[in-house]
């Protein structure tokens, strides 16, 4: 009688633990969900919006300009950040305001890339904390899931601010 | 001929099934618990590979458990993504934390505040190192461009703490070098005093 309790409590704990060991990498690996808050991607993404952001393009490398990305907050670990990428490693950022008399730049270091909110007025991202080493990014918003009568890929950049191909 | 089919199609499904486990449970735990890396270059000597490779490199554990929270302590050795190669793992010694002012060695600022949410770490040989005291942006080639943990250039501020692996914890390899890593700073290189630290505390340590 024992033994049958504690054959099946094991079963149990094995399921249990081999079922979140697939959870585990499913949510590292595939994707997970996120809900986002705060104005500053307004208004491709607004406060209380869910999205799906996918964990594959992270882990090989293939994020792109204009791509939103989550990624960890470079000040606080535990927060995370959703902004658009502007510009890769090795481009000219021109970070100067638009009503500056005198432009100036800055090149995105090596291993890191430019991020900045859709909501130019109300974000706090590169232009105010530098450049975000690449490592710090989770992964690569790709659909929006609530509200359902904006679900669907995401918009293009609506500032106009990505960096150029240079060649 | 149909027990053969039969039996074939058990193994499959054994296989498929134990592969389902394995791997699974494997990359959780190489992801949260536990992992293991070869070391290679000098920037941590004496304390890692001391002999360089000629002997063969130090094999280290890493606990991925204790960094969870983001939690290093000052004198940890830690392996860090690298802030230059999201690729590379970089495995250097945590000076000082967010907040600490510090004294650097050859670096334009000769002190500086770590700034919130980074963290300080060099290398224990200091002349072979490129770590946070390195001019950022200038140097582009990584010095070996090989595997595993590395040496590397940095930002100038400190790594953000979100970029932090795993503390290693033991050298596991080669057995003569069996030892528990114990954290320690070099007397010459502790902190000067830490922002956040009581008064009293700043004016013994000064």
């Amino acid at each position: 009688m024992f033994r049958r309790v504690l054959g099946k409590t094991l079963g149990f704990l094995g399921y249990t633990v081999q079922y979140g060991c697939i959870a585990h990498c499913a949510f590292e690996y595939i994707g997970e969900f996120v809900a986002c808050s705060g104005p500053s991607m307004e208004p491709t993404i607004t406060s209380h919006d869910v999205v799906f952001s996918e964990r594959l393009s992270r882990h090989l490398c293939r994020i792109e300009k204009g791509d939103i990305v989550i990624a960890k907050s470079p000040f606080d670990p535990h927060m995370n950040i959703c902004k658009r990428v502007i510009g890769l490693e090795g481009d000219k950022i021109c970070t100067s305001g638009p009503s500056d008399v005198f432009k100036t730049h800055q090149y995105v270091p090596k291993g890191h890339v430019w991020l900045e909110g859709d909501n130019l007025r109300n974000s706090t991202d590169s232009r105010s904390y530098g450049p975000v080493p690449y490592a710090l990014i989770r992964g690569r918003v790709c659909l929006k899931l609530w509200p359902p009568h904006n679900f669907g890929a995401l918009n293009q950049s609506p500032t106009g601010r990505i960096v150029k191909r240079s060649d | 001929m149909a027990q053969q089919a039969g039996a074939g199609r058990r193994y499959v499904r054994a296989f498929v099934s134990g592969f389902f486990v394995a791997v699974p449970v494997t990359v959780t735990v190489l992801d949260r618990f536990a992992y293991v890396a070869r070391v290679e270059g000098a920037s941590m000597q004496p304390s890692l590979n001391p002999e360089g490779n000629v002997t063969g490199s130090d094999v280290v554990l890493l606990n991925r458990w204790s960094v969870r929270n983001y939690q290093v302590r000052r004198g940890d050795i830690v392996s860090v993504l690298s802030p230059k190669n999201p690729q590379q793992k970089i495995i250097k010694r945590v000076i000082a934390l967010e907040g600490d002012f510090i004294k650097t060695l050859g670096y334009k600022n000769r002190y500086l505040k770590v700034p919130d949410g980074h963290f300080w770490i060099e290398g224990d040989h200091h002349g072979h190192s490129l770590d946070s005291n390195s001019f950022g942006p200038a140097l582009r080639t990584p010095w070996r461009a090989r595997c595993s943990v590395k040496c590397c250039v940095w930002c100038s501020h400190g790594v953000s703490l979100g970029l932090v692996h795993g503390r290693a914890s033991h050298i596991i390899w080669p057995p003569n070098r069996w030892q528990r890593i114990e954290p320690s700073i070099p007397p010459e290189r502790m902190p000067l005093l830490n922002w956040h630290a009581d008064a009293t505390e700043d004016e013994e340590k000064d």
